[in-house]
């Protein structure tokens, strides 16, 4: 087993680890019920799937000046990213979104 | 002082993003962070009177926190991943008031990020001594409320208080 190989698996393993969080965001956008909570899954459940692929993407690459670009993404997308996701949440709350609540939930459970 | 650590960030970023280390590249890097530096200086620092050991000691303390910052995320992310994945959708969303001390403005936009970017509560208000927080569920509005986050914020960004 050389170093190559060790390098490999590891990337693959984050790159990997990156995409399941990926999947949940969508899967949590498609299973969630209302604007908020979708908002929660699209919002920044690809934060850590961002961060997780772009360390997979780091160690495939090897360290050299392209590392400190690929650290460049990630410190601008944890700025970006919540700014964007509340200022959609305070665009929810100023138009009177009404929040989703539990009990309609189990309500609608018995009947489905 | 603070145009010249501007100008030395700015010559960093440049020689991140070219990549190339000749004498020409180099020059124009320098002239153009000296050009950018000139009128936009006092954008990146917000308070101009704080001494630089003091800002060095808060920017050490910031990336400490950014480190605690991504450990509660994946925690988080783990916790939102396996609601999501739950056939029954276990989740209690709600809005929520945290009450909050901070008193500066890099505090509050460093607490309601910070809030945003962990997964399952997402800032929707910030008042002057309170934010509004949507909660996915229960231990999510739970850990928020146990204050853990804001007292690290404060001994990042309100230490001369």
């Amino acid at each position: 087993m050389t170093f190559h190989t060790i390098q490999i698996i590891t990337a693959g393993f984050f790159i990997l680890a990156g995409l399941f969080f990926f999947t949940t965001a969508t899967l949590g956008l498609l299973r969630f019920p209302d604007f908020y909570c979708r908002l929660h899954a699209t919002g920044k459940g690809d934060t850590l799937g961002t961060l997780l692929m772009i360390v997979g993407f780091m160690i495939y690459e090897g360290f050299h000046l392209l590392s400190l670009k690929f650290i460049l993404i990630p410190l601008f997308l944890f700025m970006a990213s919540p700014t964007v996701t509340h200022s959609i949440g305070r665009a929810g709350v100023t138009c009177d979104v009404e929040p989703w609540e539990k009990k309609e939930q189990s309500g609608t459970e018995e009947t489905e | 002082m603070l145009y010249l650590t501007t100008v030395v960030i700015l010559f960093i970023l440049w020689i991140v993003m070219s990549g190339i280390f000749d004498a020409f590249h180099l020059t124009i890097g320098v002239l153009m962070s000296f050009f950018i530096a000139h009128f936009s200086w006092d954008l990146l620092f917000q308070n101009t009177k704080m001494p630089l050991s003091e800002r060095v000691g808060e920017f050490f303390r910031f990336l400490n926190y950014v480190f605690w910052l991504i450990y509660q995320i994946i925690l988080a992310n783990l916790h939102v991943a396996r609601l999501v994945l739950d056939p029954k959708l276990p989740i209690n969303p709600k809005i929520i008031r945290v009450p909050t001390k901070l008193t500066k403005d890099i505090s509050f936009v460093a607490y309601a990020n910070s809030i945003t970017l962990t997964p399952g509560t997402i800032t929707i208000g910030v008042e002057r001594d309170h934010l509004l927080v949507h909660a996915i569920d229960d231990r999510v509005a739970d850990d928020l409320f146990s204050g853990a986050m804001e007292r690290r914020i404060a001994r990042v960004f309100e230490v001369g208080k």
